[in-house]
């Protein structure tokens, strides 16, 4: 039977992995590759990087750090920020990114959804999506671009839903209201979403505690949770292990690969 | 030489870097003259079961597959539609495949395809090699069908049991990504490294 998995995602600043909250004030963690392989021996199932100054910087993404983590980890992970085209795409695949994730330039430029899985195939193809409840589309959550700074208009179910025939292999939905809150992901649009498309869903925002992580898994059919400051955030009280997430999980008879 | 196939897609070099942890030294082979000093080889997918077999036709490799795995007998291993094409046919764009094994590649019948993440594989019959743990990480939207079902060394389930793994005389193949699959793969990766080595 197929285990929920659970995404380590790191946010990176010039080789180092850094932690926002609500996409401001970042502090510096560590180096990418070496949290990267301290999470991988720990047992997590998947890894989300994040450029976030590559586009605003309008630069490519960091392909030796890409580079120094594929070395380093041998499971999948997907790599986001200052992916333009196809050809982007194909540099961070062949560096040893299993999948790139799209996000804003989905938005501007949906075509290239279509080229990334016409060319590596959809399993590459992550679409990530910044969502914002603001009642100002039918399902009530609004699509945000640019660091969560630009409202679109677009509907958040409409676009996934396009972003599936569009040939995207995974749709990574993040609540801007929950991210960084602690409180807990937003299992309503998670139940919209699950509702509207079959690919495979991730949630992304507002995981703090092990029970949050339960309750994603047993009320909606997410089939992964994004988490990160419960990880490794030095602002969090304190921290959980990779085996005590799991072995809480197991516990809650949810079904989970088990630690290393 | 371990020879991996790279064509301009798929995860020629994650599996690189995993040979290469594990302390070996493998090269990539883009041509069939690549693959004339080659004592293991490897097949990564691409994308689709058509896309691998016109890519393996586009860069001429066929005659020189068949000639070092099916007569010459090296070590073989495929992963994921490298897999699937060792059939005769798939469902998916309704390809015809090597057709090495008897039997037809089909695609999922679940609510979510494709298959994304670890699933757990049961080992159904010996091997020389065996893997260090059960979980494996899959992605997949159509799974293989063998003729003949001594040809399926692993089994897993998504909406009912499939074929996660075949092995035939030289021939493995692993569904499940095996070069991403922690330390489980990286244990079964090096036991399809060794096989075959001092026999010749």
């Amino acid at each position: 039977m197929l285990t929920k998995r659970l995404i380590a995602c790191f946010d990176i600043i010039s080789g180092r992995v850094t932690k926002a909250v609500r996409f401001q004030d970042n502090i510096d963690v560590a180096p990418a590759d070496e949290l990267a392989e301290a999470m991988y021996t720990a047992g997590i199932d998947e890894l989300f990087f994040y450029d976030i100054t590559a586009s605003s910087e309008k630069r490519s993404i960091d392909i030796e750090t890409v580079r120094k983590v594929a070395k380093r980890v041998f499971i999948p992970f997907a790599v986001g920020g200052g992916i333009r085209d196809a050809r982007d795409m194909y540099t961070a695949l062949k560096a040893g990114a299993e999948k790139v994730s799209i996000d804003s330039m989905a938005v501007r430029n949906p075509a290239i959804i279509t080229d990334g899985a016409k060319a590596f195939g959809s399993q590459c193809v992550v679409l990530s999506t910044q969502a914002k409840k603001t009642g100002r589309t039918p399902s009530g959550y609004e699509v945000f671009i640019d660091g969560a700074r630009v409202a679109t208009g677009l509907d958040v179910i409409e676009w996934i839903r396009q972003g599936q025939d569009l040939g995207a292999g995974e749709i990574c939905l993040n609540s801007i209201d929950n991210d960084g809150t602690l409180s807990g992901y937003d299992l309503a649009l998670m139940r919209l979403a699950e509702a509207a498309v079959t690919l495979p869903l991730i949630a992304s925002g507002g995981a703090g505690l092990p029970e949050h992580l339960a309750a994603l898994f047993t009320d909606t059919q997410a089939q992964a949770a994004i988490i990160s400051s419960m990880l490794y955030s030095p602002r969090m009280e304190r921290n959980y292990s990779v085996r005590e997430l799991k072995e809480y999980l197991t516990r809650g008879n949810i079904h989970i690969r088990p630690h290393a | 030489m371990i020879r991996i196939i790279d064509y301009k897609a798929g995860n020629a070099p994650s599996v690189l870097h995993a040979i290469t942890h594990l302390g070996y030294a493998a090269e990539y082979a883009h041509t069939s003259a690549d693959l004339a000093d080659a004592a293991h080889i490897i097949l990564p997918g691409v994308g689709s079961a058509r896309a691998t077999m016109d890519s393996l036709g586009e860069m001429d490799l066929l005659r020189a597959l068949e000639d070092r795995v099916l007569r010459e007998k090296i070590p073989f291993l495929g992963i994921c539609v490298g897999l699937q094409i060792l059939f005769e046919r798939s469902e998916e764009e309704n390809t015809a495949c090597l057709g090495w094994l008897g039997g037809r590649v089909a695609r999922f019948n679940a609510a979510r395809v494709p298959q994304m993440g670890w699933n757990e594989v049961c080992f159904v019959r010996d091997a020389p090699f065996s893997a260090d743990g059960d979980f494996f990480y899959f992605v997949n939207s159509y799974h293989a069908i063998p003729e003949d079902a001594s040809d399926i060394w692993g089994e897993a389930d998504y909406n009912g049991r499939f074929t996660a793994a075949i092995h035939r005389d030289n021939l493995y193949a692993t569904q499940f990504h095996i070069e991403k699959s922690g330390k489980a793969g990286l244990a079964l990766l090096r036991g399809f490294l060794e096989t075959g080595r001092g026999q010749c």
